[in-house]
């Protein structure tokens, strides 16, 4: 990692966001708005079981009697709900039996975005999902992970072809009546990933799903379920960039994920949809709702997650520790530049005896970006010998931005240890000096101080994502001093 | 859900009729500007009633259910005379201060606080409110924002009296003041307490405030201090709460600073049924220096809730909270700190620690410190911890043969004492680390400080 | 090589350095001796261009150019290397990383392509034992958690890794055990050449034992108050300051 480190800098030096095009794909979209009838469509395109249109009209008329969450600390514009299109499909086959079924011209946007479909151009140990606006392209390997028995397809066909699965653990992580943005996903959910690893069974791989969005006015309402058999194991990336516009567009989805007894999963995200522009116009609001439960006892679920897209965003992985000796690992870097926002952080709700959790949070902010960090640690009363250590660390560049630091720290049992250690500081003056004073242009001095300070949180991952970060870091940053 | 909004109407009704039908008694007697800021907090109070635990500010804090019970209200001082020196005798024998009481939230005139410094002047605010219109003018009403906090409204609504301080620019006070604030009734009370202190420029002194009950009656009191510390002025401010079991507190501390004054503050919440305090600190001006310290000891079914606003809107200030709390049998806690660092307050230290001991399996804590920044060259820190005694002291401590109830409370005690050590003045300091002491034994009984004997 | 002339420098609006005359030519090692606080640090890091000095006045002119008008990082890149006297710890930032994006730098700056792996590591090994460095230091974080003298090893080491044309050293002995200066002031002597000069700011006689300075300056309340041979550094340990102080 090290070897790549002044390539990534070099690289770094008057790059902006790199993924703003915009591919021309014949795309088939339904009419703006959002009603009932727009729901059955949406189900009725795919196709679906009728226990999943069910499952939609109920969110659909829950979130009707909602109202957008005002609790956290972001500048929201008023969201036209009848002004996005909830369904925006890449036309092509409903089923792919190969890839020269596939748009070339897909094709070569997940190439420009370094994401090859083709099986043999693929980082060795990586299948990947591809998922454009509303629909799901792609899933790479599938079917020699099928051979150990392991489910990685898109949610609609997961829908399609595992019916039993899906009905059993969709929804159950994150109700649909959980929250607003929940609800909302749980009745307009295009696409997503599915993954099911059986019982006793290492993924010998990657798994990874790429969002894109591509088509105007849309929005994207993904929805991802994975569901860890006992004593599996599973290590899952997720990568999203969008092209510049001036509008904002939403990005709403759902992750579930179920760990049962000895299982681990691990979930890393490189968040870079599009930032908006210097000024704050156009970007992406990310509005996440991410929730893994530990159920089986010893099972363990870890979030690792580097966000430094979007204008807006609102997103909380969280763990329920519900099996003994569970345990839930969050570790995240924020970067708001610019004029982004992010409210960001996690919950560890601590249910079973002896688990234990960790939350190391890196927040950056810079230009006039609004960085706040938000967690809630829960102990229940029956949870004996809980663990909780968090460090969470805000770093400032600039006298125009902010960082925030709101966590919650919830105990009824005596017997849990709860820690929670937090710094504000702004980047160390001396210590870019001393990287000037060994020729280290000062551009570079923040790049590689960034890097260090985030180093914690990007050794968690995966090595590709790791270097993919470095990079995203440096250049998110670009700009904000001197 | 449905109940809980219709109770909060019905005490807000409650309030505003209480307020209607004695608003004459009310405004006798108090200066035009103590009645001038009544229909602000009218209206503020209208708008916002008792703070419901949907209010983020007093997540932890179910307070309405407090203000529910049947109480009686005093509207003037002393219906019934006592010689309060027959009930109440301070037990700190050496400590030299200047004493007042106040009385059920009425200022106590048989006890003179003595010969004063040229110009102090220490009295019952209402008097001063008459005495001083331009002191008030300046300064009442001043800090604590009615707008936001329906408790603040409902104090300012039915202020009428309490202790007024007022210490003239260049002015050390060397003996410390001491404000002993008693609540002693044949019928269950709710109190009002405003008080007002004033320090100007170059001027320093010292306030002790204790809280007794000095029988078994239930007391509802809503306390509320404005502290004005001008420039380079200093005001160390220790506090002692010791309610019985039926009691509620809500206090509300409200500090603003100029340039270069100091604040020390310490809280002990020794006992009380439920005890919220919240601390306003506002460095208006630069290179304020602020420091608060709380210790809140709690059994049985007792709340003791501390929420702290530190506010740096100057440069180069720097402040420092350390809040601690041991918690047994039932009892809940919550801490609820924030630093704000407002935009371009550059060159600001500001640190935070809010530490706690759960001793039983019952016993709850939240706590929330919160960070917000808005300016970059800043060194800032918060940190929390809930937990148990430290087993490898515990082992230690009874490897050199000492016993293990023993080694909890010297545990305890230590832990205890970092708050208590800062206490400014030595003998109240003994004093104090003496009840905690008794307390943490569970020997501490609220009647040693009581005449009356009532049972 | 450098050549300073009557340079005032401020902090904070005081002056701390009072008019200061020093050149310094290719091939030469000068010592500045004096009191604490008589702003041989404040002289150090002007050169290096701390911003937080001002120059008041003055010229310094380095290799023929003005000094005042570069960048810090520039003054690195043409040669002028700072030891400093409280080297600053960088967490996370490995020693490898740092040096290798530091040469790049430099080599950047004179037009020339990065250094190859196996190049840098061999040079990373070379130079490491050069000061005594061990492996398990170099893998951690820049300064972090380093004793007194691993940091100033540390300093010692980088210095041996971007050859510098003019080397500051900034009490780089303090800290030192008598081995670890041995070790320290040989690799300075090694890394000594006609074409390059070293400053070397201490307090102790025991260094300029082992680096012999052509010159010693003695630096009192921001003037050079006297200059001779190295013999002044004995004399200075023997007699103290005050008898600079004195001659006033
Ligand atoms: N950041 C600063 N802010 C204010 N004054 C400073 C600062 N840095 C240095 N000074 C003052 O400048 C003067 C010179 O300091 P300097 O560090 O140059 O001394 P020195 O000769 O290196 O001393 P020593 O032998 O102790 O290292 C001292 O009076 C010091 O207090
Ligand atoms: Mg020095």
């Amino acid at each position: 990692m090290e070897e790549k480190h002044d390539h990534i800098l070099k690289e770094v030096t008057g790059s902006e966001y790199k993924y703003g095009f915009f591919s021309d794909i014949d795309t088939e979209t339904i009419p703006k708005g959002l009603s009932e009838d727009v729901v059955r469509l949406i189900s009725a395109k795919k196709n679906e079981p009728d226990f999943m249109l069910e499952f939609r009209l109920k969110a659909y008329r829950h979130w009707l009697t909602m109202k957008m969450p005002q609790w956290a600390h972001l500048t929201i514009p008023e969201i036209n709900y009848q002004d996005i299109i909830f369904y925006a499909a890449p036309k092509q086959q409903a089923s792919l039996s190969s890839l020269d079924e596939v748009d070339p011209e897909l094709l070569r946007t997940f190439n420009k975005l370094g994401i090859p479909l083709e099986e043999q151009k693929l980082l060795t140990g990586v299948a990947v999902d591809a998922v454009m606006d509303s629909i799901s392209v792609k899933t790479t390997f599938r079917e020699s992970l099928a051979e150990l028995g392991i489910v990685f397809c898109s949610m609609s066909d997961a829908i399609r072809e595992y019916p039993e699965l899906v009905k059993k653990y969709i929804g159950t992580v994150v109700p649909y009546t959980d929250n607003y943005f929940a609800s909302l996903n749980s009745a307009v959910f295009s696409d997503g990933s599915f993954c099911y690893i059986p019982r006793g069974v290492r993924c010998p791989m990657e798994l990874s799903t790429y969002f894109r969005i591509n088509a105007a006015n849309s929005g994207q309402f993904e929805r991802t379920l994975l569901v860890a058999d006992d004593d599996s194991y599973v290590s899952y990336l997720e990568g999203c960039t969008a092209p510049m516009r001036d509008e904002n567009q939403l990005h709403a989805a759902v992750v579930e994920i179920i760990a049962l007894e000895n299982a681990e999963v691990k979930y890393s995200t490189v968040q870079n949809w599009y930032p908006g522009d210097k000024n704050g116009k156009g970007g992406i609001f990310n509005f996440v709702t991410k929730r893994g439960i530990c159920k089986g006892d010893n099972s363990k679920i870890s979030w690792t997650q580097v966000e430094t897209g979007s204008a807006i965003t609102w997103k909380y992985p969280s763990c329920i520790l519900r099996g003994e000796n569970t345990t839930g690992e969050f570790y995240s870097v924020a970067v708001t530049n610019n004029y982004q926002q992010a409210d960001t952080g996690t919950k560890m709700i601590h249910i079973g005896k002896n688990s234990h959790s960790t939350i190391i949070s890196k927040g950056i902010s810079a230009g006039h970006g609004q960085n706040s960090f938000r967690s809630l640690v829960k102990v229940v009363k029956n949870a004996d010998k809980v663990r909780n250590f968090t460090q969470c660390d805000s770093m400032l560049m600039g006298d125009k931005c902010g960082a925030h630091t709101f966590p919650y720290i919830e105990v009824e049992n005596e017997s849990a240890v709860i820690e929670h250690e937090a710094t504000t500081s702004r980047i160390g003056e001396d210590q870019i000096f001393y990287c000037n004073q060994r020729g280290i242009d000062t551009e570079s001095a923040v790049g590689l101080i960034i890097n260090g300070y985030a180093r914690e949180v990007l050794n968690k991952l995966p090595m590709e994502f790791a270097v993919e970060a470095q990079k995203l870091l440096a250049i998110s940053l670009e700009g904000s001093v001197g | 859900m449905t109940n809980d909004s219709t109770l909060a109407t019905e005490l807000k009704r409650d309030l505003i009729s209480l307020f209607r039908q004695n608003n004459g008694i009310l405004e006798t007697g108090s200066g035009r500007i103590l009645n001038l800021y009544r229909e602000q907090a009218f209206h503020d109070f209208d708008r916002l009633g008792i703070p419901s635990t949907k209010n983020e500010a007093y997540r932890y804090t179910p307070l309405e259910k407090y203000f529910q019970g049947n109480y009686d209200v005093e509207l003037n001082a002393n219906p019934f005379k006592y010689d309060i020196e027959s009930i109440f005798k301070c037990d700190v024998p050496d400590l030299d201060t200047h004493v007042v009481l106040v009385l059920n939230g009425f200022y106590y005139n048989g006890n003179p606080a003595g010969t004063l410094p040229d110009g102090v002047a220490v009295c019952s605010l209402k008097e001063a409110s008459l005495r001083f219109p331009d002191v008030f003018h300046k300064h009442y009403s001043h800090y604590a924002d009615t707008s936001t906090d329906g408790l603040v409204a409902l104090n300012t609504l039915f202020a009428q009296d309490g202790v007024f301080v007022y210490i003239p620019r260049d002015t050390v006070m060397e003996k410390p003041l001491q404000v002993i604030n008693l609540s002693h009734s044949l019928k269950n009370l709710r109190i009002t307490r405003r008080n007002l202190i004033v320090a100007e420029q170059n001027s320093s002194a010292s306030i002790v405030v204790c809280d007794h009950t000095l029988c078994n009656k239930s007391y509802l009191t809503n306390s509320l201090t404005e502290v004005f510390i001008g420039e380079n002025a200093g005001i160390a401010f220790d506090r002692l709460q010791n309610e019985n079991s039926k009691s509620t507190q809500i206090n509300n501390l409200f500090v603003h600073q100029l340039q270069s004054s100091r604040f020390n503050g310490n809280s002990i919440s020794l006992h009380g049924g439920l005890i919220r305090n919240n601390f306003y600190i506002r460095q208006n001006g630069p290179d304020c220096d602020s420091n608060l310290n709380g210790l809140f000891l709690c059994d049985d079914s007792q709340h003791v809730a501390n929420f702290v606003l530190v506010d740096h809107a100057s440069p180069r200030g720097t402040s420092n909270q350390l809040f601690k709390g041991i918690l047994d049998n039932d009892a809940t806690g919550a801490f609820n700190g924030k630093i704000l660092v407002r935009k371009d307050a550059q060159k600001i230290q500001a640190y935070q620690k809010n530490n706690n001991l759960l001793l039983s399996s019952a016993a709850r804590m939240n706590t929330k410190p919160h960070l917000e920044i808005y300016a970059d060259d800043v060194k800032c820190s918060h940190g929390a911890t809930v937990g148990q005694l430290n087993t490898e002291a515990m082992f230690y401590l009874r490897s050199r043969g000492i016993g293990e109830k023993e080694a909890r409370h010297l545990l305890m005690y230590a832990f205890a004492n970092e708050i208590v050590s800062r206490i400014s003045i030595p003998i109240l300091k003994e004093r104090i680390i003496e009840l905690v002491e008794k307390r943490l034994r569970g020997e501490l009984s609220l009647c040693n400080d009581c005449n009356i004997h009532c049972g | 090589m450098l050549q300073i002339k009557d340079l005032h420098v401020s902090i904070n609006g005081k002056e701390i350095l009072k008019g200061i005359d020093l050149e310094v030519k290719a091939g030469e090692v000068h010592a500045i001796m004096g009191p604490n606080g008589s702003g041989k640090s404040t002289l150090a890091a002007a050169l290096a261009g701390r911003e937080m000095f001002e120059v008041n006045s003055g010229k310094v002119t380095y290799r023929g150019e003005n000094l005042l008008e570069l960048s810090p990082e520039d003054r690195a890149r043409k040669g002028l290397f700072l030891g400093f006297q409280y080297p600053v710890e960088i967490p996370g930032v490995s020693i490898v990383n740092f040096m290798k994006t530091a040469i790049n730098e430099q080599r950047k700056f004179k037009g020339l392509e990065p250094i190859s792996a196996s190049d840098f590591l061999r040079l990373m090994r070379e130079k490491k034992e050069l000061v005594g460095l061990t492996t398990s230091l170099t893998n951690r974080s820049v300064n972090e958690g380093f004793s007194g003298g691993e940091k100033k090893k540390n300093e010692i080491f980088q210095m041996a890794m971007l050859e510098p044309a003019l080397a500051i050293l900034d009490e780089t002995d303090s800290g030192l055990d008598i081995d670890a200066l041995k070790t320290v002031a040989h690799g300075v002597n090694q890394l000594r050449r006609k074409d390059n000069a070293t400053v070397i700011i201490t307090h102790y006689q025991r260094l300029l034992e082992y680096i012999i300075p052509d010159y010693v300056h003695v630096l009192y309340k921001g003037r050079i108050v006297k200059s001779s041979g190295k013999e002044l550094a004995l004399e200075l340990e023997a007699k103290g300051y005050d008898w600079i102080k004195g001659e006033e």
